[in-house]
């Protein structure tokens, strides 16, 4: 491939020793992939490299899952008809265990501004574009790893390990991941400090999980909630993982009926499709943003 | 396709002329009211080492970040290798390296993936990169620890690896802003010699911010800037020159006689300066068996020194870039003042 610039290689008269000269070539579609390439590949590397964040950010769904979960069965046994409450909340654990790696993710753009190292990326010869593109896929890949970690759990609150099941979770997980960082780059790209930033983002995150359905059914909530549950994005993605959740467990007709209702617009059911293409579409505008935002600063 | 238009915009510089790596004329740099930049001209000739000396606040910082495309100007053009800084900024940035002020490594990287990521993300060619990346920490003498975490490094190490990143796309134009400042002196020096060794194996040329008066004399040529505007512009060797006079310092057995009687039978102002009768006179050498013969004071000792840098810059702004910078924020708050107001030297 670089065949064409070797002569170039050659040592120029009088240098004292021979010096290895590169060249910087045009910005094309191939330079802009390497750039998207390599921003998504620190994510990666820092990520494995940050074995105690991999550790803590499993805490918070284990307790959910196992301590929230065991604690509540009592209370619950009786209105959810010999499901397993464990069992109920797992897709919308494995929501949040995703949400909260992409979050950390995205606020590595603070620490970057603060430590300096943006100012490196945004100074190379690339599109503002590209940076912004392999940061977001980059966190959508670390997060949706922490999600298979805790998917792998799956056996213990009694979800079966099917493929089908496995395979479409993924795929509802890596759309989440992919929409939480773009929003976190996006809210990155205006707040410069990491506390402002933990803090708008603790107060997108918590209200968006706990509105969500991950935790109750989304049939019969007072109205107000009902209201909130559907305009809250994150509705979108608990709800056919636990579709998909459901589909492959043996349960009644009746606790089907009331633990995976599906979520309804005026009465219209929602396909679980529809349901993907809302975060897909929310991912994308908020990436659009994050782009423009980080194009027009300096 | 990239390979073959490679070539052209390395040696393209040649229409706008081949020597020069950075022409500026008449660069202004406004935040709001406030003048940073007013206005400066200079060129910059392939393979020199630039020096910009002066105190901080003087338009130094302002003035790189325009030539390296992080900054717009308000006014004037800069082309630096043969690319406008604004209307080309993409081939600006393909031709220079940067090193800042403060560390832009990731801490949590290892040396070697900091220059990787810094490779692709100018598009080096990958079969060059490993024999380019060698080449540029064996330069700064840290191959040895290309595979520990950055955030290890004491930070004279960090400020050799940023050089060896700013390298490792072989930049035509390297941009170093203040790249001493924070550092012990043994490591400014090793600085230094990587600086020095640069220029003679890698045909680059290198301009640079500084404050340290002692260290613009390794430039080939210096820009002295104060408030915006270049005040002297010249090799080091000749500005010195320019001052003229020497600083003669004398040890006696009465101080205070002996400044009478410079006074009375030389017509000399003399202080005590540092414990020692100091005067600044031209052809101080010759003056020296004058000042035996005549003082009737007893000297212990002599010395003679020609002019320093910090002369220089005092003689054309008229207080010594230490004053400028130990006076703090009051008085660079005075200086905010004067330009906002627009009373400027121009």
């Amino acid at each position: 491939m670089s065949t064409t610039a070797d002569p170039q290689l050659a040592p120029s008269p009088g240098a004292p020793r021979e010096v290895v000269r590169v060249q910087v070539p045009e910005r094309s579609m191939a330079s802009e992939l390497r750039a998207i390439k390599i921003v998504w590949k620190r994510e990666l590397i820092r990520y494995r490299s940050d074995r105690i964040r991999i550790a803590t950010t499993l805490v918070q769904p284990l307790l959910f899952l196992f301590v929230l979960g065991s604690g509540l069965q009592s209370l619950s046994a009786a209105s959810t008809h010999g499901v397993n409450l464990k069992t109920f909340i797992f897709p919308g654990i494995l929501c949040i265990s995703v949400m909260f790696t992409a979050m950390f993710s995205a606020a590595s753009i603070v620490w970057d501004r603060e430590f300096g190292f943006l100012r490196e990326m945004m100074v190379a010869p690339v599109r503002r574009s590209s940076i912004v593109l392999g940061k977001c896929l980059g966190g959508a890949t670390v997060a949706s790893f922490q999600g298979v970690i805790v998917l792998c759990l799956a056996g213990a609150v009694h979800v079966p390990y099917a493929p089908t099941l496995i395979l479409g979770v993924f795929v509802l997980q890596v759309l989440l991941a992919f929409a939480i960082t773009a929003f976190g780059v996006m809210v990155a790209a205006r707040i410069t400090q990491m506390q402002s930033f933990m803090g708008v983002m603790q107060m997108v995150v918590m209200p968006m999980f706990f509105i969500s359905g991950a935790l109750f059914p989304v049939s019969g909530l007072p109205g107000w909630l009902g209201v909130l549950n559907r305009i809250d994005p994150l509705t979108y993605a608990v709800d056919p993982m636990r579709r998909l959740v459901f589909s492959h467990l043996h349960v009644s007709r009746i606790a089907q009926r009331v633990l995976d209702p599906g979520v309804t617009w005026w009465s219209w059911h929602v396909p679980a499709v529809l349901e993907a293409g809302i975060i897909l579409a929310l991912g994308l505008v908020m990436l659009a943003v994050a782009i423009w935002e980080f194009s027009a600063t300096d | 396709m990239s390979e073959a238009t490679t070539t052209a915009p390395h040696n393209g510089a040649g229409a706008s002329g081949p020597s020069k790596a950075i022409v500026v004329e008449h660069l202004e740099k406004s935040f709001g009211e406030v003048k940073a930049v007013r206005g400066v001209d200079f060129e910059v000739e392939t393979g020199e080492v630039f020096g910009f000396l002066g105190p901080n606040g003087a338009g130094k910082t302002t003035t790189i970040n325009m030539c390296c495309t992080l900054t717009k100007p308000t006014g004037g053009t800069a082309l630096v290798a043969g690319h406008d800084v604004v209307r080309e900024r993409d081939d600006v940035r393909r031709n220079i390296g940067l090193v800042f002020q403060e560390t832009t490594l990731d801490g949590y990287m290892t040396a070697e993936q900091n220059l990787r990521l810094h490779a692709e993300l100018y598009g080096v060619q990958s079969s060059l990169v490993p024999a380019r990346m060698r080449q540029v920490m064996e330069m700064v003498g840290l191959w040895e620890r290309k595979d520990s975490p950055v955030r290890t490094f004491s930070g004279g190490m960090k400020r050799r690896l940023e050089i060896a990143r700013g390298l490792m796309h072989s930049p035509r134009v390297l941009f170093l802003d203040e790249p001493t400042i924070g550092l012990d002196p043994q490591t400014r020096r090793s600085i230094w010699s990587y600086i020095r060794t640069l220029k003679e194996s890698e045909e680059i040329t290198i301009f640079m911010t500084t404050h340290y008066m002692d260290e613009a004399e390794w430039c080939d040529r210096i820009a002295i800037m104060d408030q915006g505007v270049i005040v002297a512009l010249d090799s080091p060797e000749a500005l010195k020159a320019q001052v003229g006079a020497d600083r003669i310092r004398i040890e006696t057995e009465d101080d205070d006689a002996a400044i009478a009687s410079l006074l009375e039978r030389f017509a000399i102002e003399a202080v005590i300066s540092e414990g020692a009768v100091t005067f600044r006179i031209p052809s101080g050498e010759e003056f020296v068996p004058r000042l035996f013969a005549e003082l009737g004071v007893p000297i212990r000792s002599v010395s003679v020194s020609r002019p320093t840098l910090d002369d220089v810059f005092m003689s054309h702004t008229g207080s010594s870039i230490r004053d400028v910078e130990e006076s703090g924020n009051s008085d660079r708050n005075k200086i905010m003042m004067q330009m906002m107001s627009g009373g400027g030297r121009r």
